[in-house]
C-alpha cells in the first residue's frame, strides 16, 4: 500500500471507529430509557446518590 | 450532567416530559458544533494544509494522531479525578463519570496506536517496534482494559466502584511515563511536535489544522462523555428494577 493508502486508512479508520462507538452509546441509550421508569430517568439526581 | 427533558417523553414525579433518550437541547447544540468541526478539520486537515518539509505527507495522520492521544490523556485524567473524589465523596456520580471516561479514553487511545502503527508503517517501514514510548503505550492501554475488566467483575455496586477508583489512581500514574519516554529514553519515536514544547515544529495552516483537531476531538470528549454518563446511569437504574423485579417474584414464589 502506498502512504497515501496509510494516510487515507487512517482518516476513515478514526472518523468509522468513533462514528460506531457513538452510535452504540446513542442505541443504548434509547433501549434503556424505554426499560427505565420515567421517575427514574433524571441524571441530575445521580450527584446526591451514595453507593449503598 | 444534568439535562432538560425532551419533549416527547412520558411524565415523570416533577410533572415534567422524561427523556427517551439520552439527547438533550445542549448535547444537540454540542453535536452540532461537532459535526461543523469535523467537516473543517476534513478540509484543512485533507486539502488546504501543505505537506511538511520534514513528514511528508505524513503530516496529515498528525492531525488524527495527536488529537486522539490528547483526548485519552484528558479521559484517564478525568477518570482518576472521579476515582480520587469516588473514595472521597462515595457517590454514583463520581464512579458512573470515572467508568464512562476510562471507556471513552480506552476507544481514543486505541485509534492512537493504531493511528501511531499506519505513520510508523510509512516511516519505519513496521508497524510496531518495541521501543520505549511504543512499549509504555501498550502497557497503558493494557491497564485501561484492565481498569474495564474490573468493572466488568460481578460484585456489589459500592464494592465494584471501590476496586475501579483504586486501579483508576493507580493507572494514572502511567500517563507521564508514556509522555516523557521520548526524553528519557532513547527510542525511534519522534520527539515532541507541538503540544507540550516551548518551539513548535509546524505553523502557519499546519498548526492550524493540529490545534482544530484538538478541539474538535475534545467537544467530541464532551459530547461522548455526556451521553455514556447517562447510559451508565440509565445502566444501574435498570439493573436496580430487574433486581427488586427478580425480588418481587421469588417473594410471590415463596407466599404460593
Amino acid at each position: 500500500m502506498s502512504s497515501t493508502g496509510y494516510i487515507v486508512a487512517a482518516w476513515v479508520v478514526t472518523f468509522a471507529v468513533v462514528a460506531g462507538y457513538a452510535l452504540w452509546v446513542l442505541a443504548r441509550g434509547r433501549r434503556l430509557s424505554r426499560e427505565v421508569a420515567p421517575e427514574e430517568r433524571r441524571w441530575m439526581t445521580a450527584g446526591s446518590r451514595g453507593r449503598e | 450532567m444534568t439535562t432538560s427533558a425532551s419533549a416527547t417523553g412520558t411524565t415523570s414525579g416533577a410533572g415534567t416530559p422524561a427523556p427517551t433518550s439520552t439527547a438533550s437541547t445542549a448535547t444537540r447544540v454540542l453535536g452540532a458544533a461537532t459535526l461543523v468541526g469535523i467537516a473543517l478539520l476534513v478540509v484543512f486537515g485533507v486539502f488546504v494544509s501543505p505537506p511538511d518539509k520534514e513528514l511528508g505527507e505524513t503530516i496529515r495522520i498528525l492531525y488524527m494522531h495527536v488529537p486522539t492521544v490528547s483526548v485519552a490523556y484528558l479521559a484517564f485524567i478525568v477518570t482518576a479525578v472521579g476515582s480520587a473524589m469516588y473514595l472521597w465523596k462515595r457517590t454514583e456520580f463520581w464512579d458512573l463519570l470515572a467508568a464512562s471516561s476510562a471507556e471513552i479514553g480506552v476507544v481514543f487511545f486505541g485509534l492512537t496506536i493504531l493511528n501511531g502503527m499506519l505513520w510508523g508503517k510509512i516511516t519505519w517501514g513496521v508497524f510496531w517496534r518495541w521501543e520505549p514510548r511504543l512499549t509504555t503505550t501498550a502497557v497503558l492501554f493494557l491497564t485501561y482494559i484492565g481498569y474495564l475488566a474490573v468493572r466488568a467483575v460481578p460484585a456489589s455496586p459500592r464494592t465494584r466502584a471501590t476496586r475501579c477508583a483504586v486501579v483508576g489512581l493507580l493507572a494514572v500514574v502511567n500517563i507521564p511515563i508514556v509522555h516523557k519516554a521520548v526524553d528519557w529514553w532513547r527510542g525511534l519515536h519522534q520527539e515532541r511536535t507541538i503540544f507540550g514544547t516551548l518551539k513548535p515544529e509546524i505553523q502557519g495552516t499546519q498548526a492550524f489544522a493540529a490545534y482544530l483537531g484538538l478541539g474538535v476531538f475534545l467537544l467530541l470528549f464532551a459530547w461522548l462523555l455526556i451521553h455514556r454518563f447517562r447510559v451508565a446511569f440509565l445502566a444501574e437504574r435498570a439493573a436496580e428494577s430487574g433486581l427488586e423485579g427478580a425480588i418481587a417474584e421469588r417473594r410471590q414464589e415463596a407466599g404460593q
